[in-house]
C-alpha cells in the first residue's frame, strides 16, 4: 500500500515537535477531516533555516509531514513557495489515491506558514 | 522476529486438526459429490457428515443447513431470496445500522428493486432498542435483520427478545451470526430465527465457506441457478474440502467451547486492564457484558488508528482499526458513529481480537508495545497539547 519511503518517514519522522523560533506557523486540516498538520518554521535572511511538524492522522500524513520539514530546510522563500503537495507526494514515491485527498496536505500547511512569515 | 495475531475478528488460522481431516479431499476423495460412483458417494458421505456437525453446533436439524461460498452470500441469499420470495406479504426490510456491508450493501441493493428499508440506530453501546423495532415494524415488514454480535466491538443483541417482537408482528427474523457462531453458543431454536448466516473462517475453519440455516418451511427463493445441489436451492459443485473443513471445526468449537472462552476472557481481562491503567484518555467501545470473548475495542484520544495498527505492524503484532473490511477507507468506522462517537474520537480506534492460542507473553509485549506506540504518536500530534492545556 505505501511506498519504503513514506514507511520509512512514517516510522522514523524527521523534525517532529516544537520549534521554540518559529516566526511562520501554519495550520491545515480539522479533526472532522481526519488529518491536521501544523508546521513550523524559522526563516533568517529569506532563507528556511529549521522546520518542525506536529500531525494528527495517518502514515501518509505523519510521513508528508516529515519530508516536507526536509525538502524546505535551506530553501529560500521562492523556492519554499514552489513546493506543491504533487511534489511532496513525487519525493515520497507516490501515495495510494485514496490518501492523496486527505493526507498530502503538508505543502499546504508549509504555504500558510510562509504567509505568516509575510505577514509579520 | 516473532509474529503475535491479534485479529481473530478479521479471520482465523486453520486449526491443524480441521487441516488434516480436509487434506484427503484434495488429492485422493476428489470424486464429485453427485457422482453415483463410491468415490463421488464418498465426497458426499463426507459433507453430510460435515452438515450433521454444524448443525449440531448450532441445535439445528441437518437438513435446515444449506452451504455457501461464505458468510456474504450467506446474508446476500437469506435477505434477497426471502424478500423475493415473500414479497407478497410486503416489501419492507428491517435492520440495524452497525451491521457488515454484506447487511447493508444488500439493503442497498434492495432499496434500488423498489423495496423499503429501515435502518434502526443502536445505543451508546451498540444495542438495537426493543422500543425502537416495534416502533419501526409495520404490516407490510416481511423481515428483520439483526446480527447477533458486532464485528468491530463484539456487542451481543438480545436476539430472543427481538424474535419475538418480529414474530408477534408476522416478520421473519434472520440473524447475521458469523461473529458469534463457534464462539458462544448460538442455538438456533433458543433464539427461533427463521434464518442464520455463518461463517467457517470465523472459527478455525477454511476460507470460502459458509452456510445458511434456514428453518423448516422457511419460503424462499433459489439463488444461484444451475444444478440441484444443496436440495435444489444452492447450485454448483459443493466444495468439499471447504465444507469437511468448517464441519470439523464446528465439532471442535463445540468440544472446546468453555475451555477456549475461559482461557481468552482471562487475557482480554489482563491485555484490557494493562492498556487503561497505564494509557489515560482511552476508553473500551462496546457492551460491558454482553460482549463477545476476545474482543477489545478501544479508542485513543488525539491519534489516529491506522498509524497504530502500523507501528503495531512493525513490531510483529497484527490488529485492526474499526473493519478490517473498512481499513482503506478514509472515513471512521460507520459502527463507532452510529454509538455517538465523534470523528475525531472515532478516528483513533484500534481492535484486539483475542484467539485460542494467544499466550499472556504475548499480552504483556502487546500492552507494553501499545503503551510506548500511543505515547510516540501523541508525542507528534498537535490535538494532544490541545487535550493537556
Amino acid at each position: 500500500m505505501y511506498s519504503e519511503k513514506v514507511l520509512d518517514h512514517f516510522m522514523n519522522p524527521r523534525n517532529s515537535g516544537n520549534l521554540e523560533k518559529a516566526n511562520g506557523i501554519g495550520e491545515v486540516g480539522n479533526a472532522t477531516c481526519g488529518d491536521i498538520m501544523h508546521i513550523k518554521i524559522n526563516v533568517e535572511g529569506n532563507i528556511v533555516k529549521d522546520a518542525k511538524f506536529k500531525t494528527f492522522g495517518c502514515a501518509a500524513a505523519i510521513a508528508t509531514s516529515s519530508i516536507i520539514t526536509e525538502m524546505v530546510k535551506g530553501k529560500t522563500i521562492e523556492e519554499a513557495k514552489q513546493i506543491t503537495n504533487k511534489s511532496v507526494a513525487k519525493e515520497l514515491d507516490g501515495l495510494p489515491a485514496a490518501k492523496m485527498h486527505c493526507s498530502n496536505l503538508a505543502a499546504d500547511a508549509l504555504n500558510k506558514a510562509i504567509e505568516d512569515y509575510l505577514k509579520r | 522476529m516473532n509474529l503475535i495475531y491479534m485479529d481473530h475478528g478479521a479471520t482465523t488460522p486453520v486449526d491443524v486438526e480441521v487441516f488434516e481431516k480436509m487434506k484427503p479431499y484434495f488429492c485422493e476423495m476428489f470424486g464429485n459429490p453427485s457422482s453415483v460412483y463410491s468415490l463421488g458417494q464418498k465426497s458426499k458421505h463426507a459433507i453430510e457428515e460435515a452438515r450433521n456437525n454444524i448443525a449440531n453446533l448450532l441445535n439445528a436439524s441437518s437438513d435446515e443447513i444449506y452451504f455457501t461460498s461464505g458468510g456474504t452470500e450467506a446474508n446476500n441469499q437469506a435477505i434477497i431470496s426471502y424478500m423475493l420470495a415473500n414479497r407478497h406479504k410486503g416489501n419492507h426490510f428491517i435492520t440495524s445500522m452497525i451491521e457488515h456491508p454484506a447487511v447493508l450493501e444488500t439493503c442497498k441493493y434492495l432499496e434500488k428493486n423498489g423495496f423499503e428499508i429501515t435502518l434502526l440506530p443502536v445505543d451508546q453501546y451498540g444495542l438495537v432498542s426493543k422500543a425502537e423495532l416495534k416502533n419501526a415494524i409495520k404490516n407490510s415488514t416481511s423481515l428483520v435483520s439483526i446480527m447477533h454480535s458486532n464485528n468491530e466491538i463484539g456487542t451481543i443483541q438480545p436476539i430472543r427478545e427481538l424474535v419475538e417482537i418480529a414474530h408477534e408482528a408476522g416478520s421473519a427474523f434472520h440473524t447475521d451470526a458469523v461473529q458469534s457462531m463457534g464462539k458462544i453458543l448460538v442455538d438456533v431454536k433458543e433464539l427461533g430465527v427463521d434464518l442464520l448466516s455463518a461463517s467457517s473462517h470465523k472459527l478455525y475453519g477454511p476460507k470460502g465457506i459458509g452456510c445458511l440455516y434456514i428453518k423448516k418451511k422457511t419460503k424462499i427463493e433459489k439463488f444461484i441457478h444451475g444444478g440441484s445441489q444443496e436440495r435444489n436451492l444452492r447450485s454448483g459443485t459443493e466444495n468439499v474440502s471447504g465444507i469437511v473443513g468448517f464441519g470439523e471445526a464446528a465439532r471442535l468449537a463445540k468440544l472446546n467451547l468453555k475451555s477456549r472462552n475461559d482461557k481468552i476472557n482471562n487475557l482480554t481481562k489482563q491485555l484490557q486492564d494493562t492498556i487503561i491503567d497505564n494509557i489515560p484518555d482511552t476508553f473500551v467501545t462496546g457492551h460491558p457484558d454482553c460482549k463477545l470473548p476476545g474482543v477489545l475495542s478501544l479508542c485513543f484520544k488525539y491519534i489516529e488508528g491506522e498509524s497504530i495498527i502500523l507501528m503495531l505492524d512493525a513490531k510483529g503484532i497484527m490488529a485492526s482499526s474499526g473493519s478490517a473490511c473498512t481499513s482503506g477507507a478514509l472515513e471512521p468506522s460507520h459502527v463507532l458513529r452510529a454509538i455517538g462517537l465523534p470523528h475525531e474520537i472515532a478516528h483513533g480506534s484500534l481492535r484486539l481480537t483475542l484467539g485460542k492460542d494467544n499466550t499472556e507473553k504475548e499480552i504483556k509485549f502487546v500492552a507494553n508495545t501499545l503503551i510506548e506506540i500511543v505515547n510516540k504518536l501523541r508525542e507528534m500530534s498537535p490535538l494532544f497539547l490541545r487535550g493537556g492545556e
